[in-house]
């Protein structure tokens, strides 16, 4: 495959400090003895406050992908850098955002969102000030004592983005976070991540199956096939920011990201449902 | 772009539609409120009714019978009230209160550790879950002769008697809910950086606690089952030797008097129990709730 010459040009990869914030490395993961190849040979670069969006059908280790950048597993073959560091466990720069939302149901809100910092030892006066204007970017002010199941789907994955938010990271990974969430709140939530990252900008890698999705959100698109899964394309988005959905939506290059990425993935997506 | 939508307009309506959803919930909760009260009633209702039906019947049943094999709802009452005001009814409880005080407390202290010990270490578990088993499953009336055997008929005697008939529903649950802890908060929590001591108490502890709730709500049953057995053997105290005494003289009147105290005892601990869980995991009213 020829996905090095392909992520060569682009801008945001090389990143600020002339490398890129996080790099898979010719990794390979396998499971149940090998019997299983989520990914094989696979070469990725994330730049310095750089979105990267990663499509693919379902199963194509994605999430296997996204859990090896957070450093919850190891590849079998091959490294992952952060900072050209290899990560070997899960690092304090770098926090989750979770398809499940992985809010506790037994902590109220205000426990799940301050959980990150009680984690880091930051002291429980300066919770309030680290807290609430995440708290309030993403609309949970007055939510705060509520536990979970009282809440809808969108409001418990508010709560997953500010928990994550609070800790102040610079590499946030998101996997699929909107997926579980119906159509109206996901875009209002695509619309609010979009306005979080341009005030709070971060490095980003946000894993989902929708196209229209990934080209709203990200700088560059990464098209991953199934397994074994590869890098097929990284692409520039060229979407001017600040982004406005609706606007974004009407574009003849959103039109054109569309239709390409749709022709690389059907032949995939139909495989899947063969 | 003639009437693009601008980031401030998206702000507002984002606003707006949070502002209707903090109504709508306000509303629902009274909707909810009013829900809770209706449904207290009806649940007091049914209680009352079902109750009621209950006693005639045995009134009508109890009056066809002979006096000395059975006795009707009314008889029993004129002999609680007797022995309530002798005294001998409170004299009896006392000491069996104290040796189901004494055995659940000890089942709650051994119990809960030993089934965490269980679900996270595998020596402790291969070691452990075969007894934990045959006990779990053995009747325990097969033991109290061999227990009264080696320890008397005194209080100790009783009180091993209620801890194992009560511990190992303890230790089975509590070791199920360590178990079934969400694999996917583990993660969470790995990748916040959890240390293993804040994984106990933010994710393994509070997971766990509905099912040991549950446990020890079934101990209770076993243990009140395993104080009366004790009584039947042991001594010449206790509502279970009041029991025996009373069956011995041919008086159902006053032998059903303890029986329903037992009965209204285990009512009212599995209640309390529902009610401690209740209020230290309150996240798992949700059914309630909804």
């Amino acid at each position: 495959m020829t996905t090095e010459t392909r992520l060569a040009p682009s801008p945001g990869a090389a990143g600020a400090a002339g490398h890129p914030k996080m790099r898979v490395e010719r990794a390979t993961k396998l499971f149940g003895d090998g019997a299983v190849i989520a990914f094989e040979n696979l070469d990725l670069a994330v730049g310095a406050n750089e979105s990267l969006c990663i499509v693919g059908p379902s199963g194509c280790g994605k999430t296997t992908l996204l859990r090896c950048l957070a450093g919850l597993i190891q590849p079998t073959v091959g490294r992952v850098l952060l900072d050209e560091r290899p990560v070997t466990q899960p690092s304090p720069q770098v926090v989750m955002v979770f398809q499940h939302f992985g809010l506790f149901p037994w902590k109220t809100v205000w426990e799940n969102v301050t959980y990150g910092l009680k984690l880091r030892g930051v002291p429980k006066q300066q919770w309030e000030a680290r807290v609430r204007p995440y708290l309030d970017l993403v609309g949970l002010t007055g939510f705060e004592q509520m536990y979970p199941y009282q809440l809808s789907g969108g409001m418990q994955q508010r709560a997953g983005l500010a928990r994550a938010l609070a800790v102040e990271p610079e590499v946030l990974l998101m996997d699929e976070p909107f997926g579980a969430l119906d159509a109206q709140t996901r875009e209002l939530l695509q619309e609010e991540l979009l306005r979080i990252l341009e005030q709070h900008r971060k490095t980003l890698v946000f894993i989902t199956h929708a196209i229209d999705e990934a080209i709203l959100l990200g700088d560059r698109i990464a098209i991953m096939t199934a397994r074994p899964g590869r890098i097929r394309e990284v692409i520039d988005v060229g979407l001017p920011r600040p982004r406005q959905i609706e606007v974004c939506r009407q574009t003849e290059r959103f039109a054109q990201l569309h239709a390409h990425i749709w022709q690389q993935l059907r032949p995939e997506a139909a495989a899947a449902v063969r | 772009m003639a009437q693009a939508t601008t980031p401030e307009t998206m702000a507002a309506v984002a606003a707006d539609i949070q502002a209707e959803r903090a109504a709508l919930l306000q509303r629902e909760r009274a909707l909810a409120a009013a829900r809770r009260r209706r449904e207290k009633l009806f649940e007091w209702a049914v209680r009352g009714g079902a109750l009621l039906v209950l006693l005639i019947i045995w009134e009508i049943f109890g009056r066809q019978v002979n006096r000395a094999l059975f006795a009707p709802p009314s008889a029993v009452v004129a002999a609680a009230a007797e022995m309530l005001g002798s005294g001998e009814l409170w004299q009896y409880l006392q000491g069996s209160l104290m040796v189901l005080a004494i055995g659940f407390g000890i089942t709650l202290l051994i119990g809960i550790p030993l089934g965490f010990a269980m679900a996270r270490s595998r020596t402790v578990y291969y070691a452990l879950d075969w007894y934990i088993d045959a006990f779990n499953s053995t009747p325990n009336v097969a033991l109290v002769p061999l227990i009264t055997l080696i320890f008397g008929f005194d209080i100790t005697a009783k009180v091993i008697v209620v801890v194992i008939a009560s511990l190992f529903a303890v230790v089975v649950n509590t070791e199920q809910g360590v178990r079934h802890v969400d694999a996917r908060l583990l993660e969470v929590a790995r990748s916040f950086r959890s240390s293993e001591r804040q994984l106990w108490t933010d994710v393994i502890l509070p997971s766990a606690l509905p099912y040991i709730a549950a446990g020890v709500r079934i101990a209770v049953g076993r243990a009140l089952v395993g104080m009366v057995v004790a009584e039947f053997f042991t001594s010449v105290t206790g509502i279970g030797y009041l029991i025996v005494r009373y069956s011995n003289s041919f008086q159902p009147d006053h032998l059903l008097v303890p029986i329903v105290v037992v009965m209204a005892l285990g009512i009212l601990l599995t209640a309390v129990t529902r009610a401690v869980e209740v209020r230290i995991a309150p996240w798992s009213r949700q059914a309630e709730d909804k």
